[in-house]
């Protein structure tokens, strides 16, 4: 909305708002996840993880204690509710400050704290803000303290337990390096092998070059569901069965396409004259891709490169289908989809962290990367 | 970590050996097959010059044709039999399928997502690219819309989860409709066709970053000139997008738009973590995997019917690719 002078500052305003409004639209699912991943497992299902820097309130129970001192026709028990093993179970923390207590699990916040309840029968109970209670009974106690039910702010406590859990006791670990085992090798081998192909369909002169092209342009679209049933059964048949060799030749040709279009598109637009000239001093091609193409193709190279690591990284389908389904070789979005949704559906402490391991690497690498993984968006799809 | 030394052995085998295929195999052609030397030197060199792109090709010609060539004929041969591979059905697995009610859902389900996911991607592409383009922190604004694309399907559908679960306490839609005063919970993945909808989002969210990338590039290749001049000529700024510069980059947001609705007909993941294809949210790909492992003559059956599908869109891509060759 250039140039317009009268209407600038207040359409640059609403411009600002909303790619605000946009942006954070866009972040806060993820940020939900990430906070969560900090968080307590209690702590999560007590409150937002949007109030995770306030003090959430948790309704927890205890019992007073047992011994009580006669005074007049009363009995009395004095002490200190936090001091009640059950009712510090709930503050792993430390409890905070109190705000409501009651003596029936219906309604566990009746009274306000420091109010004074009656409880008839002439019992009365009194439950401070800091924990200290005073209970009266005309009756002696006997071994089991009167049930006290009460609510309390649990100061916001963020924890790395989560990514201990994960990390150690579900096999995530094993995952993850499942995942970098199929990635790595992916990534690398299609990239030469697509990169002689795309110099010969740029840069050689023969018969059916364009055909080819054609073909390339078409298998980027072929969808993979094709290629499961009959490459498994081929796998199958020639002994490689499902391993990671088998996932590896997968994620190797269903990146080719790719690979050669994107390559190829690029290389074509690399000066003529600097590709005429070392013919001319007499370079064979192979020497001209070696000493030439291949360097000045790097930007090419490295888009593909982050495409391909995104694309192995964060696969599911290709993954369920080419590796084993045994504990020992499932990748993380296995695990994860499989695995921990289904037996952990309700531990979102334990998903939202598995998440983060498992996206972590692809963040850094896409903003590390994001200049190559835009440049080679545009290489292939803008002209 | 045997699995490990394993993956890195394998990169060096791979590498190594397809240096030393494409060295090799040039080696041999220029020494022994066709030898630029002797009497028929000259002819030598034009035949191995004829030979020699298919000595490049080989590799990558050779792993296209196996992995994506051949399924398309063997997946459609493995279709027409049952269960059992020796068990010749013709079509009758297709026949089945069409007549089976989950079929349906998934196949009208699948072209719900085929239009609204690439018309709402594009949209919020175009509007975050247009928004963004003169703004001074716009490139932040851009990599933070963007980077949801370096997220596996399966990670979002997590996060998506956590925001949609069925508790004010814990989803962030639960929370907001607390706070309207709606007070009980809803479970918007439950909710009978709308909760496609919600899956959807998912996949809106990731994609949108793509269409905003390409389309910004499309947005600041337009020339000046003709922005200028509807300028003078008194156009107000929604006339000069979309009278200006929505028809000048028209053929890009095509491209968007298709490449998106491919990608679309191919994603499994969502539907797959989110719903597992319950409360009627199957697609064809995750019906798909129903099959998978089970039944392959079904299986490919769908996966047959998903290649129909895009069929179009890879008829006109090759068109489009084979105009810009010429």
């Amino acid at each position: 909305m250039d140039g317009m002078a009268g209407h600038k500052s207040s359409l640059s305003w609403a411009t600002n708002i909303s790619v605000v409004v946009l942006v954070l639209l866009w972040l806060i699912p993820t940020i939900g996840l990430f906070v969560s991943s900090f968080r307590e497992r209690d702590q999560i299902s007590a409150s937002g993880w949007w109030e995770a820097p306030f003090a959430v309130e948790i309704t927890a129970r205890g019992r007073t204690a047992t011994e009580a001192t006669p005074e007049g026709d009363l009995f009395v028990v004095t002490g200190n509710i936090y001091d009640d093993p059950e009712a510090g179970s709930f503050f792993p923390n430390g409890g905070g400050e109190i705000v409501a207590f009651g003596t029936r699990g219906v309604d566990p916040s009746e009274f306000e704290a420091g109010t004074v309840a009656d409880l008839g029968d002439g019992e009365t109970l009194v439950i401070n803000p800091d924990g200290s209670y005073e209970y009266r009974t005309p009756e002696e106690p006997g071994s089991r303290g009167q049930r006290v039910y009460f609510a309390a702010a649990s100061p916001p406590a963020f924890t790395l337990d989560n990514y201990r859990n994960v990390l150690t006791a579900d096999n995530m670990d094993r995952a993850f390096i499942n995942t970098l085992t199929v990635t790595i090798p992916a990534t690398i081998i299609p990239i030469l092998i697509a990169a002689f192909a795309a110099y010969a369909l740029a840069w050689m002169d023969f018969p059916g070059r364009g055909l080819l092209i054609a073909i390339v342009v078409g298998l980027l679209v072929v969808p993979l569901q094709l290629a499961l049933v009959p490459m498994l059964n081929l796998h199958n048949a020639i002994g490689v069965g499902q391993s990671f060799l088998g996932i590896w030749f997968a994620h190797t040709a269903f990146g080719m396409p790719l690979a050669v279009y994107l390559l190829r598109n690029y290389m074509v637009g690399l000066p003529r004259d600097i590709i005429e000239s070392a013919k001319v001093d007499g370079a064979t091609d192979f020497e001209l891709f070696l000493r030439i193409i291949l360097p000045l193709s790097f930007p090419a190279l490295a888009a593909f490169s982050i495409f391909q690591f995104l694309w192995t990284w964060n696969d599911l389908l290709v993954a369920k289908v080419f590796l084993p389904s045994d504990d020992a070789s499932k990748v993380m979005t296995v695990k994860i989809a499989d695995d921990l949704l289904g037996s952990r559906g309700g531990d979102w402490g334990i998903l939202a962290t598995a998440a983060f391991v498992s996206i972590a690497v692809p963040l850094v690498v896409f903003f590390a990367m994001q200049r190559f993984l835009v440049r080679g968006l545009l290489a292939g799809s803008v002209k | 970590m045997p699995v490990i030394l394993q993956g890195i052995v394998t990169i060096l085998i791979g590498v190594g050996g397809c240096v030393a295929y494409f060295y090799l195999s040039n080696l041999v052609l220029d020494r022994f097959i066709f030898p630029a030397k002797g009497e028929q030197a000259g002819r030598n060199i034009n035949r191995a010059n004829a030979v020699r792109p298919w000595l490049f090709l080989f590799p990558a010609v050779f792993v296209l044709g196996l992995y994506l060539v051949y399924p398309v004929i063997g997946s459609f041969i493995r279709s027409l039999y049952g269960r059992e591979a020796g068990d010749f059905v013709g079509f009758g697995n297709y026949i089945s399928l069409f007549g089976s009610p989950d079929f349906q859902t998934a196949f009208w389900n699948n072209v719900l997502w085929a239009v609204f996911v690439p018309a709402a991607s594009t949209f919020f592409g175009l509007l975050a690219a247009q928004l963004t383009d003169k703004l001074s922190w716009g490139n932040i604004a851009k990599s933070l819309i963007f980077m949801p694309m370096a997220i596996s399907f399966v990670g979002a559908s997590l996060i998506w989860k956590f925001l949609y679960a069925n508790d004010a306490d814990i989803g962030l839609i639960n929370a907001v409709r607390d706070m309207l005063g709606f007070s009980d919970p809803i479970d918007p993945l439950q909710i009978p066709f709308w909760n496609n909808f919600f899956l959807m989002i998912i996949l809106v969210w990731i994609q949108t970053g793509f269409a905003m990338v390409i389309l910004s590039a499309a947005l600041r290749g337009i020339p000046e000139e003709t922005i200028e001049a509807a300028i003078l000529d008194g156009a107000n700024p929604f006339q000069l997008f979309f009278k200006i510069k929505v028809p000048q980059i028209m053929p890009t947001i095509v491209v968007v738009w298709t490449t998106i609705t491919v990608l679309v007909l191919k994603v499994f993941d969502i539907v797959y973590t989110m719903t597992g294809g319950n409360f009627g949210t199957e697609i064809l790909p995750s019906y798909m995997m129903d099959f998978m492992f089970r039944d392959d003559g079904r299986a490919t059956a769908i996966a047959f019917v998903i290649m129909i599908v895009v069929l179009p869109v890879m008829v006109w891509n090759i068109v489009q690719a084979r105009k810009e060759v010429r």
